[in-house]
C-alpha cells in the first residue's frame, strides 16, 4: 500500500469496508482471498467429475468421439478461446487500475470484459444452434446415423456412442456457460461498485477476487477446446 | 500491492496475454499434424502451460507471499488426478482379465 | 446467607440480546446460527428415525405383511438418504462446530457469517424440497441411487430428490470453505496449530473432505438427472453407457462422506477424553495429524464399495489394500485416547459414558470395516445385514454418541443452564444398551445370510430381528430423553456457571452463554493445548450434583 493511501486510513480511523469481526483490512482482504482461492478448489472437483466422465468415454469410444468431435466448428472454438482469453486481459488490467486509482480505465476493462464475455455467450449460441439444426442435441431428436470415423473409411459412428460424447459436450460446455453467465452478473455489479467510487487502492477486494473467478472460468475452457474440439483433426 | 513502478505489471500482463494467444494458435495448428498417440498429450500439456501462466500471473499466484494459495492449487490439482487416476486403475484393467 | 434463592440478574448475552424471529431468521451469529441448524436437524432425525421405526416394524416378522415391496423400498431409501444428508452430514459441523470454532480460536465470529446463514438457508431449502419430494411419493433406489434403475427404470421422484440433495450439499461445502478460512486466517494471537484443540483440527479435517468431495456428488446428480430427462446413455448399457462410472463417482464422494461424520465426532472425544480424565491428550500431535490423515486416505479407498459390482480384480487389489491403510489413523486415534485415560482421574459423567460408548462401538465398527476391505469375505457378507450393522456401529454408536456427548459436554456453554446430570446418565445407559441390543444381532443376521434392502426373510432368522426391533425401540426411548431434559433444563435448569468442568478452551474462558462477540477483549494465548496439570481437577461442586 503507498505511503499516501496508508495515511488516509489511519487519519480516517478504520476503513468503512472493514467487517466488525476482522481486526485489520489486510486480515479481511486476505480471508477473501483465500476463501475464493478454496471455492476454486471446489469447482475443480465440480468439473473435475465430467473430466471423468469424459477421459473413461473418450478411451473407450475413440473412433465414435472423434467422429462427433469433427461436426463441431472449430474456428467458432479457437475464436471463443481467444475472446476468453482477451477477457482475462482486460479483467486483470481492471484489477490493476482499481489498485492505481484509475477510475476510467477501471471502467473500461470492466465494460470490455463484459461485451467480451458476451461474446463468447454469443458465439456459444450459435454453435448450439447448429448443432440443434443438425439433430446433434442429444433426446429423442437425436440422430447421427452415417457419420464416418476419421481414420478409418468405410466404418460409421454408433450414434449411441457419438449421443454419449454430444451429451458431455453440452453437460460441459452448458456448465461452463452458465459459470460465463454468473461471472458476467458479478461484473455487473463491479462496473457498479466502479461507478459509483467503491473501488479503491484501499479496498479493492471485490475486483480481485471477482477477477480470480473469472480467470478459473477462461481455465476451465483452455482445457475444454482442446479436449472437445480437437480429437483426431488430422485424420 | 505492488512496490515495483506502475508500468511493468501491464508489461508482463500482455505479454502473457500473448503468449496464450500464441499457446491457442499452435494448439490449433498441431492439431492437423498426425503424432499419433501424441496429439492429446501435446495437447493437453500446452494447455497446461496456459493454464499455469494464467494461475501465476493473471491470478497473482507469482511472487504472492500466501503460501495458502500454493497449498489449495496443488490439493486441487492433486485430488482431481487421483479421481482420474484411481478410476482408471479400474477402467484401465478390465481388458487385462 | 440470603434464605431465599436469589435469582441472578441475567447478563447480556448472545440469547437475550434481540428478540423476534427476524432477529434469529437474519442473524449473521454462529451461535444462533447453530441453534437455527440444531432444531432443523432435529427434525430431519425425527424424519429420518421414523422411517427406521417402519422399517423395524416390517422386520419383526418373516413376511411382508406392514408394507408392501415398493414401499418398503422407499422406507428405507428415505430413511438413508434423510440420516445421511439432512442428519449426519451437518449435525456436528453444523451445530457444535458453528457454535465453538470461533470461540475455541479466540475469533469474534466465523470469517464469512453471511455466508454461514446462506449455508442454513440452503439447508433449508434442500430439506424442504427432500419433505416435498417424500410427500409426494418419495424414492425406491436405495440412498445409493444406482444406475440404470434410477435413470431409466424408476418411476419415483429422483430428480426431484437429487435437486434436494444437491442444494443440501452447497450447504455442506460453504460450511467447510467457513471453517477452512476461520481456521487459518482469524485465531487469535498465540494461538499456534501446535495449540488448536483437536475439535479444531477435525473440523479442518473434515472441512477437506467436504470441500474437495462434495463437489463430484453434485456434479454426478446433474449427469443422473440429465440422463433421466433426456435418456442420454452415460450410464445406461443398452446405449453404451457404463453403470459402474455412476459408482465411481458415487462413491468417490459418499466414502469420505463418511468421514465427514466421523471425523467431527472425533474431535468432539478428544475434547471430552481430557476434561473428564483430567489429563492432556496423549501423542497430540498424532491425533492431530491422523485427522488430516483419515481425511486424504479416505479419498483412495472409494470402490471397495464396488469390490462385487464388476470393477476389475486388480483394480479390487489395489482398493483393498488402500482400505487397510485407512483403518491406521483410526487406529492411532483409539490407542492414543485410551492412552490418555491410563493414570488419569476419570470422572463418569454423562458426557464421558458417551466418549467410552464411542471407543467401544467405533472400534467394533471400524474392526468389521476390515472384514469388509478383506477381498475374500466380501462377496459373503456384501449386501447383507453385516455391512447394515458396520456403518450403523460407526455412524450410530460413533458419530451419534460423539454428537450426543458434545451436546452434553458444552450444554453450559450454549444455553446457560446444567443439564440434570442424573437423568443424562440414564439415557447414555440406555442408549448404549439400545444401540447393542439394535445392531449387534445384524452383524450375526448378515453373517448367516440376510440380505439388506429385503422386507421379508427366512423365518430362522426372525428371532434376531425381533430382538433387533426391541433394541430399536429402547434406543428410541433413550433419544428422546435428553430431548426432554434439554429442553426442561432451558427454563428449569440451574444456571451455569462459565466453567463447570473446569475444563480447557478459550470457550471455557468467556461467559456462559457467551455475548454475542464472544470475548471481552481479544485473548491472547501463551500456554498449550490441555493444560489440565495447571487447571486442576473437576470443581468440587459437580462432584456433588445429581438428578
Amino acid at each position: 500500500m503507498s505511503d499516501q493511501a496508508a495515511a488516509a486510513v489511519h487519519a480516517e480511523g478504520h476503513n468503512p469496508a472493514l467487517l466488525h469481526h476482522f481486526a485489520e483490512p489486510e486480515q479481511q482482504r486476505d480471508a477473501a482471498s483465500l476463501g475464493m482461492w478454496v471455492f476454486l478448489a471446489t469447482e475443480v472437483m465440480f468439473f473435475g467429475g465430467l473430466f471423468c466422465a469424459y477421459l473413461i468415454y473418450r478411451l473407450k469410444y475413440f473412433g465414435d468421439f472423434g467422429a462427433a468431435s469433427q461436426t463441431l466448428n472449430t474456428a467458432l472454438g479457437a475464436a471463443n478461446t481467444g475472446v476468453l482469453i482477451c477477457s482475462s486481459l482486460t479483467v486483470v488490467v481492471a484489477v490493476w487500475a482499481a489498485q492505481t486509482a484509475r477510475r476510467t480505465l477501471l471502467i473500461t476493462s470492466l465494460i470490455l470484459t463484459l461485451i467480451l464475455g458476451f461474446a463468447f455467450l454469443g458465439i456459444k449460441g450459435i454453435e448450439y444452434r447448429d448443432k440443434f439444426v443438425e439433430h446433434h442435441v442429444p433426446g429423442p431428436s437425436f440422430s447421427f446415423d452415417s457419420e464416418p470415423i476419421p481414420g478409418h473409411p468405410g466404418q460409421f459412428a454408433n450414434p449411441n456412442h457419438a449421443q454419449i460424447y454430444f451429451a458431455l459436450y453440452f453437460v460441459m460446455t452448458g456448465l461452463h456457460a452458465v459459470h460465463m453467465i454468473i461471472g458476467i452478473g458479478i461484473f455487473v455489479w463491479l462496473l457498479a461498485l466502479a461507478w459509483k467510487g467503491r473501488l479503491t487502492p484501499e479496498y479493492n477486494t471485490p475486483v480481485e477476487i471477482g477477477g480470480l473467478y473469472w480467470h478459473f472460468v477462461d481455465i476451465i475452457w483452455i482445457y475444454l477446446f482442446p479436449l472437445l474440439y480437437l480429437i483426431d483433426k488430422h485424420k | 500491492m505492488s512496490a515495483h513502478s506502475t508500468s511493468s505489471p501491464l508489461k508482463t500482463y500482455f505479454a502473457i496475454w500473448a503468449a496464450l494467444l500464441v499457446g491457442t494458435y499452435v494448439t490449433y495448428r498441431v492439431a492437423f499434424l498426425d503424432l499419433g498417440p501424441f496429439n492429446a498429450a501435446v495437447a493437453l500439456t500446452i494447455a497446461t502451460v496456459k493454464a499455469t501462466l494464467v494461475a501465476l500471473f493473471f491470478m497473482h499466484v507469482w511472487g504472492s507471499s500466501d503460501k495458502m494459495i500454493k497449498v489449495v492449487v496443488i490439493s486441487a490439482v492433486f485430488f482431481l488426478l487421483l479421481l482420474l487416476g484411481l478410476s482408471m486403475a479400474d477402467f484401465g484393467t478390465r481388458a487385462w482379465s | 446467607m440470603a434464605t431465599a434463592v436469589a435469582q441472578p440478574v441475567e447478563r447480556e448475552n448472545y440469547l437475550n440480546k434481540h428478540y423476534g424471529a427476524l432477529s434469529w431468521l437474519f442473524t449473521t451469529d454462529h451461535k444462533r446460527i447453530a441453534l437455527l441448524y440444531l432444531g432443523s436437524i432435529t427434525f430431519f432425525f425425527f424424519i429420518g428415525g421414523f422411517f427406521a421405526l417402519l422399517i423395524r416394524l416390517e422386520l419383526l416378522t418373516p413376511v411382508g405383511d406392514l408394507v408392501q415391496a415398493d414401499t418398503y423400498n422407499k422406507l428405507f431409501t428415505m430413511h438413508g438418504m434423510v440420516m445421511v444428508f439432512f442428519f449426519l452430514i451437518p449435525s456436528i459441523p453444523a451445530v457444535l462446530g458453528n457454535f465453538l470454532v470461533p470461540l475455541m480460536i479466540g475469533a469474534k465470529d466465523l470469517a464469512f457469517p453471511r455466508v454461514n446463514l446462506l449455508s442454513w438457508y440452503l439447508y433449508i431449502i434442500g430439506g424442504t424440497i427432500m419433505l416435498h419430494c417424500m410427500l409426494t411419493g418419495g424414492v425406491d433406489t436405495g440412498w445409493t441411487f444406482y444406475t440404470p434403475f434410477s435413470t431409466a427404470y424408476t418411476n419415483t421422484k429422483i430428480v426431484e430428490a437429487g435437486i434436494a440433495i444437491f442444494i443440501a450439499g452447497f450447504s455442506s461445502i460453504l460450511t467447510g470453505l467457513n471453517f477452512v478460512v476461520t481456521i487459518h486466517r482469524m485465531r487469535a494471537p498465540g494461538m499456534t496449530w501446535s495449540r488448536l484443540p483437536l475439535f479444531i483440527w477435525a473440523h479442518y479435517a473434515t472441512s477437506i473432505v467436504q470441500l474437495l468431495g462434495t463437489p463430484v456428488i453434485a456434479i454426478t446428480i446433474v449427469l443422473v438427472a440429465a440422463e433421466r430427462l433426456l435418456h442420454l446413455g452415460i450410464f445406461d448399457p443398452k446405449l453404451g453407457g457404463d453403470p459402474l462410472l455412476f459408482q465411481h463417482l458415487f462413491w468417490f464422494y459418499s466414502h469420505p462422506a463418511v468421514y465427514i461424520m466421523i471425523l467431527p465426532s472425533m474431535g468432539v472425544i478428544s475434547e471430552v477424553i481430557a476434561c473428564y480424565t483430567r489429563k492432556r491428550i496423549f501423542g497430540y500431535k498424532f491425533v492431530a495429524l491422523s485427522s488430516i490423515g483419515i481425511a486424504v486416505l479416505g479419498f483412495l479407498v472409494w470402490a471397495h464399495h464396488m469390490f462385487v459390482a464388476g470393477i476389475s480384480v486388480y483394480a479390487a487389489l489395489v482398493f483393498s489394500l488402500l482400505s487397510y491403510a485407512v483403518g491406521v489413523p483410526s487406529a492411532v486415534k483409539v490407542f492414543n485416547w485410551t492412552a490418555t485415560m491410563y493414570k488419569g482421574s476419570i470422572h463418569y459423567d454423562a458426557p464421558m459414558l458417551y466418549a467410552f460408548g464411542f471407543l467401544g462401538l467405533f472400534t467394533i465398527g471400524g474392526l468389521t470395516g476390515l472384514f469388509l476391505a478383506c477381498l475374500g469375505v466380501d462377496p459373503h457378507v456384501t449386501d447383507t445385514y453385516f455391512v447394515v450393522a458396520h456403518f450403523h456401529y460407526i455412524m450410530v454408536g460413533g458419530a451419534v454418541m460423539g454428537y450426543l456427548g458434545g451436546m452434553h459436554f458444552w450444554w453450559p456453554k450454549i444455553s446457560g443452564r446444567l443439564y440434570p446430570e442424573g437423568w443424562a446418565k440414564l439415557a447414555a445407559l440406555i442408549v448404549f444398551i439400545g444401540f447393542n441390543l439394535t445392531f449387534f444381532p445384524q452383524f450375526i443376521l448378515g453373517y448367516v445370510g440376510m440380505p439388506r434392502r429385503y422386507y421379508q426373510y427366512p423365518g430362522e432368522f426372525q428371532v434376531l430381528n425381533v430382538l433387533s426391533t426391541a433394541g430399536a425401540t429402547v434406543l428410541g426411548i433413550g433419544y428422546l430423553l435428553p430431548m426432554v431434559y434439554f429442553l426442561w433444563s432451558m427454563r428449569y435448569g440451574k444456571p451455569a456457571p462459565d466453567n463447570p468442568w473446569n475444563a480447557a478452551g478459550l470457550e471455557w474462558q468467556t461467559q456462559s452463554p457467551p455475548t454475542t462477540f464472544n470475548f471481552d477483549e481479544e485473548p491472547v494465548v501463551t500456554w498449550e493445548a490441555y493444560n489440565y496439570e495447571q487447571l486442576g481437577d473437576f470443581p468440587p461442586e459437580q462432584e456433588a450434583r445429581g438428578v
